[in-house]
């Protein structure tokens, strides 16, 4: 576990956002989805997760219904709202912008200041 | 499904249902917990673990369920009434767990706030209420002269009336008594004797019929109208509509009620409530007097008035002032130190208000440092609880919960408990207000405190609850902030209990010290209180109040006037001395101690100008019949006393009483057979002399009194002195009943008071019965509160320290030895505190001689006392311990270990 890298503070809602956008998932779903679409190089604790899907659900980015999963459990389903989709894209672009300001601060060459 | 609406919307909505089907997330979110850990396991197992192994790693994969669930709940309501829902439940919880600790915390409160409730509410009904007029802030009473006099002549009154700049209208009154007849039985009233601008000028509308006006008065006796005030009507006329245009006698005039005064007007005193509003104009019907063309008769209770809106208080008494200066000059005879200044009405200005205000914060003082000292005990019951819980605390720590949540359980406890306590006093001191409120304290004047709880004493009582909870939840803070949940973990309980002890001084030890000065305080002033009661009750009045009956009546409301009345009060007499069991009967103007005193000046024989400033001395006049002395009691020091040759056709004649004879003619032997002058110049020879006493209050200097012959100046007051057997109390309704029928036999009409001499001083009394009572009464309050709290402290010391004691006892202590070891603290702490006590007691006992006659706390009966209770508390309090620390078992306890 020691090469899966913790997670920056308020990072965990925007990948939650972004698993669900993929199609309503569960809890347990959507933890494998981020490791899935991370490579498996982010860790979340599991508990951890849920509540950040509560605090999402109040925001009114999420909402969740009961069904039954793959494994014939129930199950709570989380899907992106409306507000939540405009927020993905919102946080997603100022992720981006950050990366790259930060991604750039940190390749400049000495010689190049 | 589709939540409709905005992202707002469905966040409320879901804080709602957080909110009120919290058992319902609960469930979900446990079964979502749950479905989780299920799937992870269903991977575990499919990756080749076994079912219950792989249920076992999914939980502890998981982590601290109930930590996420906790943070699921906050995430999800976020909301501070839920968490506040759950800390009082927990608190509850925690507290049902130890009721005796409840219950305690919760009785000390309740007495606490609820005597600073009563307290609070006789003060506000006293002092905050205002008078209920219309404009009241710009209401004041106007006094006269370095006395604070409120009384004033009915020609003086009209002067200032009519000459000044400041007030918009002045008016007047005086407090009297009337018969009133309404057709069936005469019975006695009290009116305020008004002028005719009272209630225009007040600005009271009538709430049945109308009132009189300043145009209805045009001369003696052409206003004879009254009007009722609401309690009266509703309680004598049973709120009949009709009584509007009623005629009725008032002293047998016939006078016809005008209108009804609203219910929440009741007069311009705040404990006066009158009956009846009667015009002045119409003083001779109603008081039998014709005085108000008389300037020198100050016989006007008080003066009041709106000062004009934009006239300073400081202006208005430059314009009375002046208005002084031209009286004093115009009738020089009369008026003499016409200096004016202003006070509020509703206590009678200067006369009540000073001392009531003082002895009122005085107790709000106490009651407060009542409250404090049960803060300092539940402080430090709770600073115990949290060591005792100290294993607890730390072990929530460890487990992950955080300081603030912790230190909010703890206030969340107090501020319950101090809430419960808060509401049980409120609603006992309700109760104690509503008795006070219908309480009479002295039947034969229409006094009462209308004490009724409002708003003010509620929010008050909430304050001092919620103010009190944090006081003494903030004690244990720094120890559970200091808690260090590893120490303490290792340590074990005993461990830092050790460490605690071992500090010089704790916090709790100050506070009990706190307390037990405080509650010292409390039983020295209540001690010195007692026993200034007690020795006024013996102390030498000039008179004999035991085995003495009064006979109280008005031969004015009955009808008498001029040569009937001496004529029918010797009849009384006479009659009354032929009853069985009566050695002797008294007639005089004025009972002693019984609230009046007419006062005159007298003047040295030699004085020729008699006029205010030149008098030898202002007297309390008594108008007595031969027999006075013997029946009161009053002891005749020198000369003869008065017979019934003294008549109005007799020189005139006085017995003075021993002051009067050495302030006016220098000696008591000096006195007798020597002249002085009365105000009307009339010379007076002094016959004999007559022991001082008290007149008009218990606590005043001594002061000059003047017995004439009632033969000689004729009086409608009437009371008789009806001296008894010894043994009174076994005849007393006997007698009484013999007394009734042999004045109806003289006349039917009489209304008569009949009542013994010593509930005849309730009046006299009534200041230092009010402060005993009172103090007593948060003396016992404070005693009980120190009690509990050293108890808390010995107990509790002894049951951390029992291993301790019990290895002592094992090796050899003798038993003074363990009680020392386990009650030394304490008792030392004891000593300290009821020192510091005492000192301040005494101090603060200075305050109360001005209210009870003799208090002194120089008094060894006085010292002894508060060392005695003080002890008695300690022995009481330590008690139980002590016998628990000696009955300690070495070998069971050690073997427990």
């Amino acid at each position: 576990m020691n090469d899966q890298a913790q997670l920056l503070p308020g990072t965990l809602d925007l990948l939650i956002l972004r698993a669900v956008s993929l199609g309503p998932l569960h809890g347990y779903g959507i933890l494998l989805r981020i490791g899935q679409i991370s490579g498996n190089a982010l860790f979340v604790e599991q508990g951890a997760l849920y509540p950040g899907l509560f605090r999402l659900v109040r925001q009114g980015l999420l909402k969740a219904s009961w069904g039954t999963s793959e494994n014939n459990r129930r199950a709570k389903f989380y899907e992106l709202t409306t507000a939540g989709r405009k927020r993905l894209q919102e946080e997603t672009d100022s992720w981006n912008r950050l990366a790259t300001a930060i991604g750039a601060a940190l390749s400049q060459q000495p010689e190049e200041v | 499904m589709k939540v409709p609406g905005s992202g707002l919307f469905a966040s409320l909505r879901f804080r709602m249902a957080t909110l009120f089907q919290r058992s319902k997330v609960n469930a979900e979110m446990e079964e979502e917990l749950r479905s989780h850990i299920q799937h992870r396991a269903d991977d575990l197992e499919r990756s080749g673990l076994a079912r219950a192994e792989a249920d076992r790693r999914a939980r502890i994969e998981f982590g601290g369920r109930e930590k996420y669930k906790e943070e699921c709940h906050q995430a999800a309501g976020g909301n501070s009434i839920d968490t506040l829902v759950r800390d009082i439940r927990y608190s509850l919880r925690s507290l049902r767990k130890s009721p005796g600790f409840a219950c305690a915390a919760v009785l000390t409160l309740a007495l606490a706030i609820g005597a600073n409730a009563v307290v609070f509410g006789v003060l506000n009904a006293l002092i905050l209420r205002p008078l209920n007029v219309p404009n009241e802030k710009s209401l004041y009473t106007i006094e006269r002269g370095n006395d604070k006099e409120q009384s004033t002549s009915y020609p003086d009154y009209l002067d200032l009336r009519d000459r000044n700049h400041s007030f918009e209208d002045l008016v007047a009154y005086i407090l009297a008594p009337v018969g009133l007849d309404t057709g069936n039985n005469p019975s006695q009233a009290w009116t305020y004797e008004v002028t005719g601008n009272y209630f225009d000028a007040m600005g009271i509308q009538p709430y049945l019929g109308r009132f009189f006006h300043a145009g209805d008065e045009r001369g003696p006796n052409s206003a004879p109208y009254i009007v009722l005030s609401y309690a009266y009507w509703h309680s004598h006329f049973q709120d009949d509509r009709g009584v509007v245009g009623r005629q009725v006698q008032v002293n047998k005039h016939p006078f016809t009620i005008l209108g009804v005064a609203p219910p929440e007007f009741e007069g311009t005193l705040l404990f006066f409530f009158p009956d009846l509003w009667v015009p002045m104009v119409n003083q001779e019907q109603i008081q039998g007097l014709k005085v108000l063309n008389d300037r020198g008769q100050r016989d006007i209770f008080m003066v009041l008035g709106h000062v004009k809106a934009g006239v300073a208080p400081a202006q208005a008494i430059a314009d009375l002032n002046s208005i002084g200066k031209y009286l004093e000059r115009t009738y020089p005879k009369d008026d003499a130190d016409m200096t004016y200044s202003l006070a509020r009405p509703s206590l009678v200005g200067d006369m009540l208000g000073p001392a009531v205000k003082g002895f009122m914060t005085g107790m709000m003082l106490l009651s407060g440092l009542i409250l404090l000292a049960a803060c300092a005990n539940l402080g430090s019951l709770f600073a115990a609880r949290a060591a005792d819980r100290s294993r607890e605390v730390a072990l929530r720590l460890a487990l992950g919960s955080s300081r603030n949540r912790i230190l909010r359980g703890v206030f969340t406890e107090a501020v319950l408990i101090s809430l419960a306590g808060g509401a049980v006093g409120l609603l006992g001191s309700v109760a104690l207000l509503r008795q006070l409120s219908l309480w009479h304290p002295i039947p034969q004047y229409p006094m009462h405190v209308a004490v009724y709880p409002d708003a003010k004493v509620y929010l008050a009582a909430l304050l001092l609850a919620l103010v009190s909870g944090f006081l003494f939840g903030a004690v244990p803070v720094r120890q559970i902030l200091r808690t260090n949940p590893y120490e303490v973990v290792k340590a074990g309980s005993s461990g830092i209990i050790a460490g605690n002890a071992g500090r010089r001084i704790t916090l709790r030890d100050v506070l009990l010290v706190v307390q037990i000065a405080i509650c010292g305080v409390l039983v020295t002033a209540s001690l010195v209180a007692i026993r200034g009661l007690v020795r006024s009750m013996h102390s030498n009045f000039g008179f004999e109040p035991r085995n003495a009956l009064l006979v109280d009546t008005d031969l004015r409301t009955a009808g008498y006037s001029g040569d009937r009345m001496p004529a029918m009060q010797r009849r009384m007499i006479d009659a009354l001395k032929t009853i069985p069991g009566v050695k002797s009967v008294g007639f005089t103007s004025l009972i002693p101690l019984s609230g009046g005193g007419a006062t005159e000046d007298v003047f040295a024989d030699r004085t020729t100008d008699l006029k205010p400033s030149s008098a030898a001395a202002n007297v309390t006049v008594l108008r007595i019949s031969p027999e006075y002395f013997q029946a009161a009691g009053t002891t005749l020091l020198t000369g003869r006393g008065l017979s019934w040759q003294d008549d109005k056709d007799a020189p005139r004649v006085a017995v003075v009483n021993a002051f009067f004879a050495r302030k006016v003619f220098g000696s008591v032997t000096e006195a007798i057979a020597r002249y002085y002058k009365r105000e009307d110049g009339t010379r007076v020879q002094v016959v004999g002399i007559a022991e001082d006493g008290k007149y008009s209050t218990l606590t005043e200097d001594p002061r000059p009194a003047m017995f004439v012959p009632f033969l000689q100046s004729p009086t409608n007051e009437t009371a008789l002195v009806v001296r008894t057997n010894d043994d009174m109390g076994r005849d007393e309704a006997q007698l009484s009943q013999a007394i009734r029928n042999a004045l109806r036999e003289l006349d039917a009409s009489l209304p008569v008071n009949l009542q013994t001499w010593t509930s005849g001083l309730d009046l006299a009394l009534f200041p230092s019965r009010v402060a005993t009572v009172s103090l007593g009464v948060l003396g016992g309050m404070g005693a009980m509160l120190a009690l509990t709290g050293i108890f808390g402290l010995a107990a509790y010391s002894v049951s951390k320290r029992l291993r301790e004691l019990g290895i002592r006892m094992a090796l050899g202590a003798k038993r003074t030895e363990v009680l020392k070891a386990a009650l030394g603290r304490p008792l030392k702490l004891l000593a300290f505190g009821s020192t510091a006590g005492l000192l301040l007691g005494f101090l603060a006992s200075r305050v109360l001689a001005h209210i009870v006659y003799q208090a002194t706390p120089r008094d060894p009966l006085v010292l002894g006392g508060v060392v005695v209770a003080m002890l008695l508390l300690g022995l009481l309090a330590t008690w139980i311990p002590a016998q628990r620390a000696l009955q300690v078992n070495p070998l069971i306890l050690l073997r427990e270990e």
